[in-house]
Parts: C-alpha cells; structure tokens; sequence
C-alpha cells in the first residue's frame, strides 16, 4: 500500500491516482490560472508518465485526458491519492 | 451594400483549428496584422450552399476567455466585438478536440455565455475512434444546447455539414453588437464540462495508445535526447545534400536568362545593369531557395507532428540552466529559418523578462538569411571530402556554423538573465498535443507562405539594395590601371571602414560587403558578386563563378573570419523593426545591435588570427 499523502513529484512512474488537495499559494498566479486552465481541479484523475533525464528537469504528467509539462516544484504543489488496483 | 458575415474561428491551441480553416478556405487566405498589435490576422473567404460568401477568421488559440499574451488578447477583443480594426463577428466556429472533451467543452461553455450565434465542430473524431471512444452527438448537442457537428479537418470530412449548420446559425437573426461582460470564473464552467463530458460519452477507455507508445521513447531520458540530435542532425544535413539538384536548376535557369540577355540586347548601360544587378544579383540569392524551403519543411513537420513540443520539454532543463524556458526553444529553432517569425513566437512566453532575453538572442540562431553567406564560402573554401560514410565535411563545418551560434545564444542569455533581464523565471507549463500525421496540404500551405516572404524580399528589398550597390561600385569609372572596386562611390566607402575591419583579417570587397549586408544579410553574396564582377570586366572576361573568383583571393583565415563575423553579425533591418515592435521602443533593439557587434567582431578578429597563426594566413 502507497502512502496516501504524495505529491506528485515523489508519485511512481504510470501509478494511477486522483488529486487530493492543491496548494495553489505554492505557484505563482500565472501558473495557477494556465493549470485550471487544463483542468487542473480536485478529484480529477492523474498519473505521472514521464522524467526528464537531468534532476530538476520537467515532469510530464496525465492530468484527465491531456498531457501537460510541468516543472518540479509545481509538482510538489499537487498532492495525490493513488488508486488502488 | 451588406458585407459578407464575419465569423470568428474560435478555440484551445491543439484543437486543430488552422487545420480546418485551411479546409474550409482552401487558398483563398489573406494574410494581415491587427492594427497597433504585431498579430497575425488570417482571414479567408467561403461560400455557403445557397451561395452566400462568409469571411472566415482565424483567432490564435487559448484556453479561455482571461488572456496571458497579446495573441489571447486579440482572440478574446474579436470575439467580444471591441477589437479595433474587427468588425463584430456573426456567429463563430468553435473548434473542440473530441479526444478531450472535459477540457475542451469548457472554453466551448464560457464562449456559449456571450450568446453569439455559433456552432461546435467536434475534431479530430477519427483519433477518438481509433482511440475507442465513443461519443453521443445527439446527446451532447442537447447539453449543450448548440448545433454539432463531427469533422476530421486534416481529412476534410464533415464539411458540408459544418457549412449547413453556419447557415442556419446565421441565418437565425445574428446579433452582432459588442459584448463587456465576461463570466471569468472558469471553475465552474469546467466542472459543467466534465459533467456533460461523462453524460456524452459512451465509453472512454485509457487514452492516447499510439501517443504514450511514441512518447515512451521520445521523453525517454537517455532515448529521447538521442532521437532529438539525430533529427536535428538530419535536418542540417539535408539542408544540404538534398538541395544540390534543384540549385542547380535555378543556375541553369539564371544563366540561361543572363546568356540571352546579353545576346538579345546591345552591349550598353541598360544591359550590364540588368545581367550584373538584377538577374545575377538577384539570382545569388534565390539560389538558396531550395535550402530554405528544405529547413521549413522540417519545421513545419515538427510543428504539426506535435514533436516540437516535446523537444521544448527535452530542452528545458538546459535552457532553464541559463534562465530560460523549455518555451523558448520553439520560437529559437523557428529562428534558424527566419529571426522574424522567431521573433514574433516569443509571444507565447508568459514571463516578459524570459521573452525580452529569448528576443535578443534571436537573431544569434543561423537564419535562412545567413545560409547563402556560408554556402558561398564553404563551397569555395571546403573541400567536399567526406569525414565519415554519409557525413561530410562541408555539412560538418555548417553544423559548427550553426553550434557556434547557439553556444553564443548560450552565454549571452546566462549574462542578460544577471544582468539586463534579471528576475526569476516564469517556469514551464505546456499542453503536449498527441502526435498526428501531418497534412500534406497543410505544410504546402505553410511552405507556400514562406517562400512567398522570400521571394518577395528578393523581388523587393534584396533587388534595390544590389541595384544600388551595382551603380555605387560601377561609378564613377576608373581610369585604366586603377581597380574598379577601389574608385568607385561604394570603394571609397568600404576604403574608410576597412581602417576598422582590416585588423579582423577583413580585405576591401568585404568591407563592401558588410554594408548592405545590414540591410539584409544575403546581399553580401550578391555583393561580393557584384564587386567580382565588376573588376573581372576588365581582367579576365567572361563570367566565372563566384566561388571560384573568391577561392583565388581570400586566404582561409580570411575566409573563415567572414564566416565568423556572419555567425554573430548584426541582423536584417526587418528583424531589428520587428524586435522595435515587440518591445515597444527602441532600447532593447539598440542593446542588441551593439553587443552583436561587438561578438562579431571579436569573434571574426580571433578567428582570423589564431588562422594566422597556424599558418593559413
């Protein structure tokens, strides 16, 4: 059993999950405004699909039905739940 | 008179909305800018069955109505109607993606709440079968309460039905009067969308096989940058090799004009005017044509395929090592075929210190511009030996052109980014579209359209500025014994400046050459065309070519500084209006002249001497 508190960034690579909780005051707004623009949003469901090669690289990640780029800290930001199965 | 009804083509990037105007307009297409703004308008006509003619516009993306960059802007002031220079729009298309149809739907809801007239084209509805999904038009067109229809625009399928369903729209009473108030909070209009999303969908399996299949190599960690270099590598390599055969036509076809011209009329003023001024000035630039039509459709392809995105999220970490974005890399790799729409890509860079430093290292990227400079030289000064099976060394010395470029866009945008555009970064955040199979008619388009800006330069700018440089050099006439190139009005010119230039390993015809080369950089070729040519006139007769003329005179240290004055030189005057435009006053394009040439000259000057120095001089 996954612990029911990560973020996205520390989420294992295809692991299905929902978002818990996002801590928008973490982003600035710019960022916040583009994520609900991708329908970033409570309950929706994600999965982290790849890595860039260098740390602190971006993240690509399944946010509903899009696949967005987004960088580490951004990431933190997003907690989620991981589905179990 | 009553004007044909404006309809806006409306909706999120990725949506495949250029697709289907180019669909529905064919090459009926205007293309304009908004006044005041540096935006693109593209406008096109089409007729409805009854006949009726419609202006079809097509608004830059976005994802909803609270714009972030000028593009949005104008999308959101077409649409509410206060767009100066924009009629109020009739009705609207809007473009959804039916493959992802909870996000999409929302921009569809908020634009819905302005009580335009308008109809939802449902795209790409052959990627969500192929994908497995199902989705209930009838039902989603009650939620909606909106007419929808299902198009495949780069197949032109669903057409027909979308034209009938406008016509009804329009003719439903338009009431095109601006619009003030938006409903901004998009929260609620996604939550909507989702609903309505899971009530029209009938069965939604996991997405995007064949995306997340080429993704698991293309984001690879180690595969990914590997795959990467090698497209890159291709694309240069074939900026070359596949260009020899069609170059070779344009010469024939140039020489063939220039032989009859001189047989036809009788030898006087008007006649060494047009073969020395126009057609061979002209023709030394058309020439690359066939290079940088090559290098587009690279671009083009990357682009539409939706891997140019992926490279940018490749790239981001190196970029942000220097303070820039994975975003940046897109308007800079558009720059090696023209600084201009490089320029003008930045746009989509949300943070304006990250979008001010990604336009002053522009023009550092080796444009199409600069290719007719370094093909001449290389040519002359390169043998075409090769290196490895398929590498040559002539590609090779482009490809250290190229990277030399690139690692000065490198440092000045780590030095900038302390210094005249400090602040923190704006961060990457970017939609990945699934991977498509380009249309061919779409990148004809696209191509079309550049070698048109081409063409017209060479027709315009390029034409006036070697014709004045022929009646500059070629007048007054030097007594016999003195050197045309020297006593001529330009001569006296480039004599001064050479004062400057000669410690960099520069000779006269070259400091000729740099003058007009400002206003565009390809006319140094015909420059240096026209002053050879000029001075063979009285030595040896007949017409040689260029790269052998130069290969007699320039040393290779020469040569070679030349090229590195060209890998940083100063850009066209197009580029410096256009960086003038987008940034609103003349301080940050001036702050760009002076440290290109600064580099240029340091950089010509070191090359040329350390050539000296191991004895090429």
């Amino acid at each position: 059993m996954l612990a029911p508190n990560l973020n996205l960034a520390q989420l294992p690579r295809t692991q299905q999950a929902t978002v818990a909780s996002i801590e928008w005051e973490r982003m600035s707004p710019t960022e916040a405004r583009r994520l609900r623009e991708f329908g970033l949003d409570e309950g929706v469901d994600i999965e982290l699909l790849h890595r860039a090669m260098l740390a602190g690289g971006p993240l690509a990640c399944r946010i509903g039905r899009m696949t967005v780029a987004l960088r580490a800290h951004v990431a933190g930001a997003i907690r989620v739940a991981p589905l179990a199965g | 008179m009553n004007p044909a009804p404006l309809v806006a083509l409306v909706g999120n990037p990725n949506a495949g909305k250029t697709a289907l105007f180019n669909a529905l307009t064919g090459a009926r297409q205007k293309v304009g800018n908004y006044p005041g703004v540096t935006v693109e308008r593209h406008s096109g006509r089409l007729a409805l069955d009854d006949g009726r003619p419609v202006e079809l516009v097509d608004l830059p993306g976005t994802y909803s109505l609270d714009p972030s960059s000028p593009d949005e802007a104008v999308t959101r002031d077409v649409v509410l109607g206060r767009q100066a220079g924009e009629r109020v729009p009739d009705a609207m298309i809007v473009v959804a993606d039916a493959t992802n149809l909870d996000n999409h739907l929302r921009f569809v809801l908020q634009l819905k709440s302005l009580g335009r007239p308008m109809v939802l084209a449902l795209n790409m509805i052959d990627m969500a079968a192929r994908d497995g999904l199902k989705i209930d038009l009838a039902v989603l067109s009650a939620e909606l309460d909106l007419p929808v229809v299902a198009t495949v625009a780069v197949r032109k399928r669903g057409l027909d039905e979308l034209r009938a369903a406008l016509a009804a729209a329009l003719s439903g009473g338009a009431r095109s009067a601006p619009i003030d108030e938006v409903d901004a909070d998009i929260r609620h209009f996604q939550r909507e969308a989702r609903r309505i999303a899971r009530t029209a969908v009938v069965e939604q399996p996991r997405s995007r096989a064949v995306t997340r299949g080429v993704d698991r190599i293309a984001l690879h960690p180690v595969a990914g940058p590997i795959l990467l270099l090698a497209i890159l590598f291709v694309m240069f390599q074939a900026v070359f090799s596949w260009s020899e055969a069609p170059i070779g036509w344009i010469e024939g076809a140039q020489g063939w004009l220039a032989d009859t011209t001189v047989a036809t009329l009788p030898d006087n003023f008007l006649r060494d005017l047009l073969v020395e001024g126009v057609i061979n000035g002209v023709g030394s630039v058309v020439v690359f044509l066939p290079q940088i039509l090559i290098l587009f459709v690279f671009i083009l392809l990357l682009e539409a395929s939706g891997y140019m995105v992926r490279a940018a999220f490749l790239m981001d970490r190196l970029m942000s090592g220097v303070g820039l974005s994975g975003r940046a890399f897109i308007p800079l790799l558009s720059s090696f075929a023209c600084a201009i729409p490089g320029i003008m890509a930045t746009r989509s860079i949300d943070d304006p210190k990250e979008r001010l430093t990604t336009i002053l290292i522009a023009p550092l990227m080796t444009c199409s511009a600069r290719l007719p400079v370094y093909a001449v030289i290389i040519g002359a000064f390169i043998p075409a030996r090769q290196v490895l099976p398929g590498v040559g060394l002539q590609g090779l010395v482009l490809l250290v052109l190229y990277l030399t470029g690139i690692l000065g866009a490198v440092i000045a945008a780590f030095v900038l980014r302390r210094t005249a555009t400090k602040g923190v970064g704006g961060g990457f955040l970017m939609e990945m579209p699934r991977y498509q199979l380009p249309s061919i008619r779409d990148i004809a388009i696209g191509l079309w359209q550049r070698a048109y800006v081409f063409l017209r330069r060479a027709g315009t700018i390029i034409l006036q500025v070697t014709v004045a440089l022929w009646l500059l050099t070629s007048y007054p006439v030097a007594p016999a014994g003195v050197k045309q190139s020297e006593y001529s009005i330009a001569g006296r010119i480039a004599s001064g400046l050479e004062v400057v230039l000669r410690p960099i390993g520069f000779n006269h015809e070259m400091s000729l050459a740099v003058i007009p080369a400002m206003a565009a950089r390809e006319v140094a070729v015909s420059a240096l065309q026209t002053v050879y040519a000029i001075d063979a006139a009285d030595e040896e007769q007949g017409a040689q070519e260029l790269g052998g003329r130069l290969a007699g005179r320039w040393s290779l240290a020469t040569a070679l500084a030349f090229l590195a004055w060209f890998v940083f030189a100063p850009q066209c005057l197009s580029t410096i209006a256009v960086a003038r435009r987008e940034t609103n006053g003349w301080k940050w394009p001036l702050v760009m002249i002076g440290y290109l040439f600064a580099l240029a000259y340091i950089a010509a000057g070191a090359t040329y001497w350390t050539a000296v120095a191991f004895g090429l001089g």
